[in-house]
């Protein structure tokens, strides 16, 4: 009987690792797939001219350049007005609320906020900034309906690095005299700054992909944007007008590949930028 | 228990020296929980008082009392007078930073700043305005002379922090609490998590710098509070989820040798704790 116990006990350990080892490969499988895929469609439209020249005709032929451009534009304007303000969000809750149910309430509309589906933030970017604020397709417009996106997902990652920060660190601060303010700008931001870097840079990697927000909010010209107020096309929402039109699926297949190295990179840097930070604190 | 002292030979010693603080009728909350009751006590200044009794007899919270320390705690509350140099620090108009420039603190964690030591130590000096480099160099050398930490960092001055091992970081706290010049010292467990020379360094820089600077260390360590000491409080929570008390206060060596009260001589003898 006893001897019986044990068997059965090996057994499901052994099923148990089995089951969580597959679920692991999976998820590795499934974004070896995707890279795997895209990659040897992409690899062949992937030269230099395609990079760095212009569509000719009905994108029949030529490359991507303008829409290189549109959405690294666009990320980094949305960037640019989501950071600080989803910072100093972060700040307002982890220091300075009394933790109470009116930031239990925020922190809920946050997550709400993050969770409302792309597509319903581009119509309401259409409808507030596009038409509402007279911005009309542009960049800018883009820009804001992405931070609307972005400012959840920055500001719960701020929220979580500020406080990461040990309380022993802000207490030897106090405990020279600093206000809270002097601690929160000289230990607490600092100390936080790598996790929220990441963040940051994750977010970006989530705005360069995003394609319904855009397409209501920036148009689909083809255009390389100058000024916040011009309008253009992003590189997701050119590989799937691509896709749609099937005239020149090479070309929607090299988009989708220089897309994913964009945002792999994005990732790839957020990594090493945690990475660096825990070995300087440690 | 809050007569206690009022008990006392008015020619007692206790009545000697100046008072830096004084306590009255102190009860601390921790929310509903009533963690320290009815604590009077009297600290003197240019002196080293000791507050020793077993964990979680209160005497970390009411070290943190003295320079509104636990205002940075949600959820507690401090009745009665705290008076320093006779000045309510809970009296309205009283700001925590100032007071807690006045009367600095050391951790039982060392908890130098992620940044060089030079940094570390100038940290309360620009706080407070210090600008120009050849001042905090000064600030700098002389906290860290002081801290018994010059000899073996003065010429890494521009490495972290947190590079130095446990004992030179606590004593690089110190260094930067000295920096901003305080009247007072508050220490809790200074040396629980730091090597045996580095509490040999700190015991001694405590006794070098009482002659500026009030010190009270919160110890769970008898031999500690009996060498380092002048007076010595022994606080105890008789029962779990009771108040915890002030039992007895008084020169260190009277307290050691010639305990009044029971629970005193019990502890100090070793028979709970």
């Amino acid at each position: 009987m006893r001897s019986l116990e044990r068997v059965d006990k090996r057994l499901t350990n052994g099923l148990a690792l089995g089951v969580i080892w597959l679920a692991a490969i999976t998820t590795v499988a499934a974004l070896g797939a995707i890279l795997l895929y895209v990659v040897v469609n992409g690899i062949g439209s992937l030269t230099p001219a395609f990079i760095f020249t212009w569509p000719h005709g009905v994108n029949m032929e030529g490359g991507i350049w303008p829409t290189i451009q549109s959405t690294v534009y666009v990320t980094a304007l949305a960037m640019l007005i989501t950071t600080p303000v989803a910072v100093l969000a972060a700040v307002y809750l982890a220091e300075y609320a009394v933790q109470g149910r009116l930031v239990r309430t925020i922190r809920f509309a946050a997550d709400s906020l993050a969770s409302v589906p792309s597509i319903v933030m581009g119509l309401f970017g259409l409808a507030a900034f596009v038409e509402g604020a007279g911005l009309k397709f542009s960049v800018l417009a883009a820009a804001l309906a992405l931070s609307f996106l972005l400012l959840p997902i920055v500001m719960r990652t701020t929220e979580e690095a500020i406080r990461s920060v040990p309380r022993y660190a802000r207490w030897g601060s106090y405990g020279l005299g600093a206000t809270k303010w002097q601690t929160v700008s000289r230990i607490v931001l600092p100390s936080a700054t790598p996790r929220i870097t990441t963040g940051v840079i994750l977010a970006a990697g989530r705005a360069a992909g995003e394609t319904a927000v855009v397409i209501y909010t920036m148009g689909t010209m083809i255009n390389a944007p100058l000024f916040p107020s011009d309008g253009g096309r992003t590189m997701p929402v050119h590989l799937m007008l691509l896709a749609q039109d099937g005239i020149n699926l090479h070309a929607a297949y090299g988009t989708a590949l220089v897309l994913v190295l964009m945002v792999l990179a994005f990732n790839i840097v957020a990594r090493w930028v945690s990475r660096r930070n825990r070995s300087m604190q440690g | 228990m809050t007569d206690k002292l009022a008990s006392q030979d008015p020619g007692d010693v206790l009545s000697a020296g100046a008072d830096k603080f004084t306590v009255d009728g102190l009860d601390f909350f921790y929310g509903a929980f009533n963690a320290l009751s009815g604590i009077d006590v009297r600290i003197k200044e240019h002196a080293v008082t000791a507050f020793i009794g077993p964990s979680g007899c209160g005497k970390s919270t009411f070290l943190r009392c003295l320079n509104r320390m636990n205002d940075l705690i949600p959820g507690t509350r401090c009745e009665g007078k705290v008076r320093l140099d006779g000045h309510d620090v809970y009296g309205p108009g009283v700001d925590p930073a100032d007071l807690r420039r006045r009367v600095g603190m050391i951790f039982q964690q060392p908890n130098p700043f992620p940044m060089t030591i030079y940094d570390n130590v100038a940290y309360g000096p620009r706080l407070h305005g210090m600008r120009k480099r050849a001042d905090l160099d000064a600030v700098v050398e002389e906290s860290l002379k002081r801290a018994n930490v010059w000899k073996e960092v003065k010429d890494i001055l521009g490495r972290g922090g947190l590079t130095l091992s446990g004992g030179q970081q606590q004593r690089l706290c110190i260094a930067r609490v000295l920096a901003v010049e305080p009247e007072v010292l508050l220490m809790d467990e200074p040396c629980s998590a730091i090597d045996p020379t580095s509490v040999q360094k700190v015991e001694d820089l405590m006794a070098e710098l009482k002659d500026r600077i009030t010190i009270v260390i919160v110890t769970h360590n008898m031999q500690q509070a009996a060498r380092v000491s002048d007076y010595t409080a022994f606080f105890l929570q008789e029962l779990a989820g009771e108040a915890a008390h002030l039992i007895e206060f008084d020169r260190t060596a009277t307290l050691f040798t010639t305990p009044r009260d029971r629970r005193t001589e019990d502890y100090i003898t070793g028979r709970f704790g």
